[in-house]
């Protein structure tokens, strides 16, 4: 007899120094299903998915495919086995063609030379069957980011893989091409395929999947079958406990006008086209603007725009009725520009400096902390510290004098927000400032941002989380392809709207 | 245990000695290829320097010509590791170092200056070459090492050009400052009488005084704290509004005068006069890179690890040159120098091994535990 499922992953434990990433967790699919894997970030599903691909190997436990033991070492392995993957991150060559990128690294050859017509016919035909419609000859660099996830899915499939797992595959993906891709899975599904879909989007789980498995914090919840299931009882075992996203907001107080921005362009790093075109709008005080889109829509250059990181092509920014166009980033910041960036890695901390450091990042030079010679000084850096530690409940193992990079992702962003934030800025921009946090930290974050609207500062956040968009804010300004295409009241609007917006399928003149 | 092995000091402490271990080994390893017979011996001679002779007064004069050699070095490991702690690598060290050398010895014989302007000429011209790196690096972004290594050879020639002005008529040395230009010779302190060497100069209680000024710098200063901060992640520093171009100018001109200044603390004692035929750069400039990474990045080690690379540097002509031919001894401490590079690669590996043996430990006390739950 046949066994009944393509992959088991049973009672896999992986620890790493602290923590225990994977606490017996026990994963079975089956054959021709789509199974959704759903859990918070930092539940263990990329860690699941790495021992899986045979990155990390698995302390405990066993993996079998077709009811038979195999050991993953590396990814080759895994290949071998046919399981294969579309990252959330695509990793495809921007300047080769669609099918050099399917091919690549299993390209048939004869006597050294590439033999494509062969490798074309069948990539077409797999394109057909699946009903995953790509140009083969175009360049990945010049097609819409859903053509380029069915490159990638084409890739899987032109290497005869079984099993394929879609690593948060909807994050980048307009409402409709989310549509299309279901679609697809479900195609793939009945020619036989296994899918995993990792996601923590219960609307999408809940539409496509056959079951779907929880995981939280490390540790294996359950399975369900979604057609006995409800989505708030799926939300209940992702967080463990019902979660209220609402974010109570007091009664507007408007004020002038503290950010004015005035017809900007910003060129593009990675294409010739200007990320951010001709972009006008205004902040006031006492507001929570939201900068809505999907990922790479040019709201990152917007913001290395305004906070001075990236020169402006045209146009003119004020801040509090003072002309900061062509200011520096010092200038802006102790002018009352505060910044939460969107890559606290990249940008917003030294990893390799203590806490204390980190969180005088942007005020180091100040007199409070400098002396007149020079030097620091290294007891009121640390009493600050202290305070801003307390205050903003930053918790780390050695307090003020942990380095930054053994901290968790979440009390790292509370860092960024207490030295942001406490600068007293009278413009705070934040920049995804949830990202990769749990429920608990986003909650308190979002309490930041209202606590600052409250107290008459105008806040710019830019935001991928539909939740948080319609949240938080007190207007939406919603960027398509480097330009505001229109201007929402979270009140009255709903998110199918918003994703038209958000897709270009619609647009209005925004008021400035 | 694990906590002392984990503290950062003590792990360079180890790897460094762990380098020179293995340098040795390896340096072990080829004598013994060559004539077995002598290889132990040789090895020891290179170690023991002045220690190899028993005349107590002849060991503390050579002690004395080896200390007045460590001083430069220093200098230039502090100038590698000074540019480092940005972020970027001077390799331009060794020309910034012949510079200093130049204009100390042409101020010095040629405009009859006293020492102390001399040391600051030499400074300035260090800090020039190195200034030329930084404006590279920081408004057209050229690499730093490859304009570095250029400049170099520059530098070679343009000295050799400059201190032919001033060099001995029967050979291609330059003047001897002793006859020629007294005034220019550092001050001892009565440091000449304590080594009974008339060479051994306030240059060495100088280059340890920099040494504590460059960590005084950089760990307790807001100029530090950017520099620092700019070496760790550039964009979190350019996030912060710290002026980047203006830092790494400032950088290589504190680099370079470091090394400037090194070549003023060797030529300025007269214990040796320039070729101006010579056809190399000074090893001492790249001899400083390993000493930098030797003394574990720090400018305190790096006191230490100049004196040992320049310990067995001394030590090389001891070996028997009846057994070995007498490149052996430059190719010996070669090898040492070379492993030297090592340490930040054992760090990191034995970070590693740590970390695996925490996370064995934790897994066979939770294993012990489940027994003995499964006891009950």
């Amino acid at each position: 007899m046949e066994a009944p499922y393509a992959i088991e992953m049973l009672h896999i434990t992986k620890r790493f120094p602290g923590i225990i990433a994977n606490d017996d967790i026990t994963l079975q699919l089956k054959k021709g299903e789509i199974h959704a894997l759903l859990g918070e970030n930092g539940a263990g599903k990329s860690t699941l998915m790495s021992v899986l691909f045979g990155l990390y190997q698995a302390e405990e436990g066993v993996i079998k495919k077709d009811g038979k033991e195999v050991q993953i070492r590396n990814p080759n392995d895994a290949n071998d086995l046919g399981i294969g993957m579309v990252h959330q991150h695509f990793k495809l060559v921007e300047c080769f063609s669609v099918l050099d990128n399917i091919i690549l690294g299993i390209e048939p050859t004869k006597n050294g030379f590439l033999q494509k017509k062969e490798a074309r016919e069948k990539v077409m035909a797999l394109s057909e069957k699946y009903g995953l419609a790509v140009n083969p000859d175009a360049l990945i660099e010049d097609i819409t980011v859903g053509m380029q996830q069915r490159t990638e899915i084409l890739k899987m499939l032109y290497r005869d893989n079984e099993i394929l797992i879609f690593d948060e595959p909807t994050a980048v993906l307009t409402p409709q091409e989310i549509e299309e891709l279901m679609q697809i899975m479900r195609n793939l599904a009945a020619e036989g395929k296994s899918i995993l879909f990792i996601s923590h989007k219960l609307a999408e789980i809940m539409a496509v999947a056959d079951r779907c498995s929880v995981l939280r914090k490390g540790k294996y919840i359950g399975t369900v079958e979604t057609k006995n299931t409800t989505m708030e009882q799926l939300s209940a075992m992702m967080v463990g406990r019902n979660v209220n996203f609402h974010v109570e907001k007091k009664p507007q107080h408007l004020g002038e006008v503290i950010l004015d921005v005035d017809n900007i362009s910003v060129a593009s790093k990675v294409h010739k086209k200007d990320a951010v075109k001709n972009v006008s709008f205004k902040v006031r005080a006492g507001e929570i603007v939201c900068i809505a889109g999907i990922d790479g829509n040019g709201q990152t250059e917007l913001v290395y725009g305004l906070s001075g990181l990236e020169p402006l092509k045209s146009g003119h920014i004020t801040l509090k009725g003072q002309d900061i166009t062509n200011a520096s980033i010092r200038k802006r910041s102790t002018s009352g520009m505060s910044h939460i960036p969107e890559d606290r890695h990249k940008h917003g901390l030294v990893l390799d400096y203590p806490l204390e450091y980190n969180l005088i990042l942007q005020r180091y030079f100040e007199p409070e902390f400098t002396d007149k010679a020079g030097f620091l000084k290294r007891g009121p850096i640390r009493s600050y510290a202290d305070r801003l530690i307390e205050q903003y409940d930053v918790r780390s193992g050695q307090g003020a004098v942990t380095p930054a990079r053994s901290m968790s992702g979440g009390n790292q962003q509370k860092a960024i927000i207490a030295r942001e934030i406490d600068k007293d800025p009278d413009l705070l921009i934040a920049v995804q400032p949830t990202r990769g946090l749990d429920v608990g930290a986003i909650e308190y974050i979002h309490k930041q941002l209202v606590a600052q609207r409250d107290a008459g500062k105008a806040v710019l956040l830019v935001s991928l989380e539909l939740d948080e968009v319609m949240d938080v804010p007190d207007r939406i300004l919603v960027m398509y392809e480097g330009e505001i295409v229109g201007e929402l009241d979270p009140k009255t609007t709903t998110q199918e709207e918003l994703g038209l917006y958000m897709a270009g399928a619609k647009r209005n003149e925004v008021k400035a | 245990m694990k906590k002392f092995l984990k503290n950062d000091a003590v792990q360079s402490l180890i790897a460094s000695l762990l380098c020179i271990l293995m340098g040795l080994l390896i340096g072990y390893i080829v004598l013994l290829f060559i004539n077995s017979a002598g290889a132990g011996n040789a090895i020891l001679d290179v170690l023991k320097n002045f220690m190899k002779t028993s005349n107590p007064e002849r060991r503390v004069r050579l002690l004395g010509a080896t200390l007045v050699r460590t001083a430069p070095l220093l200098m230039c490991g502090l100038s590698v590791l000074f540019a480092y702690k940005v972020g970027l690598f001077n390799i331009g060290t060794a020309g910034q170092y012949v510079a200093g050398v130049c204009a100390s010895l042409y101020a010095a014989l040629a405009w009859g200056w006293g020492w102390l302007p001399c040391m600051l000429f030499a400074i300035v011209s260090g800090a020039v070459l190195g200034a030329i790196v930084g404006f590279l690096k920081a408004y057209r972004n050229v690499n730093e090492v490859i304009s570095g290594i250029m400049l170099n050879w520059i530098a070679l020639y343009t000295s050799n050009m400059i201190l032919t002005l001033q060099k001995q008529e029967a050979s291609h040395y330059t003047l001897k400052l002793k006859e020629n230009a007294p005034q220019a010779i550092l001050p001892s302190l009565g440091l000449d009488k304590l080594f009974n060497y008339d060479k051994v100069s306030i240059a060495i209680p100088l280059a340890i005084l920099l040494a504590v000024a460059v960590y005084i710098v950089l760990n307790r200063t807001k100029f530090g704290y950017e520099l620092r901060a700019t070496g760790n992640n550039k964009n979190a520093a350019k996030y912060a509004g710290m002026a980047e171009k203006r830092n790494i100018i400032l950088t290589l001109i504190i680099s370079g005068g470091l090394a400037g200044i090194g070549g003023a603390m060797l030529y300025l004692t007269d214990i040796e006069q320039w070729s101006v035929t010579a056809t190399s750069v000074p090893g001492m400039g790249f001899n400083g890179i390993a000493a930098t990474f030797l003394g574990g990045l720090n400018p305190i080690g790096t006191i230490f690890s100049s004196f040992f690379i320049q310990h067995i540097t001394d030590g090389g002509p001891n070996v028997d040159t009846n057994l070995y031919c007498a490149q052996i001894s430059d190719l010996i401490t070669a090898i040492i120098i070379y492993l030297c590079g090592f340490v930040l690669f054992l760090k990191t590996a034995m970070n590693r091994a740590i970390d695996r043996s925490a996370e064995r430990k934790a897994q066979k006390e939770k294993a012990l535990a489940a027994e003995k739950g499964g006891e009950k």
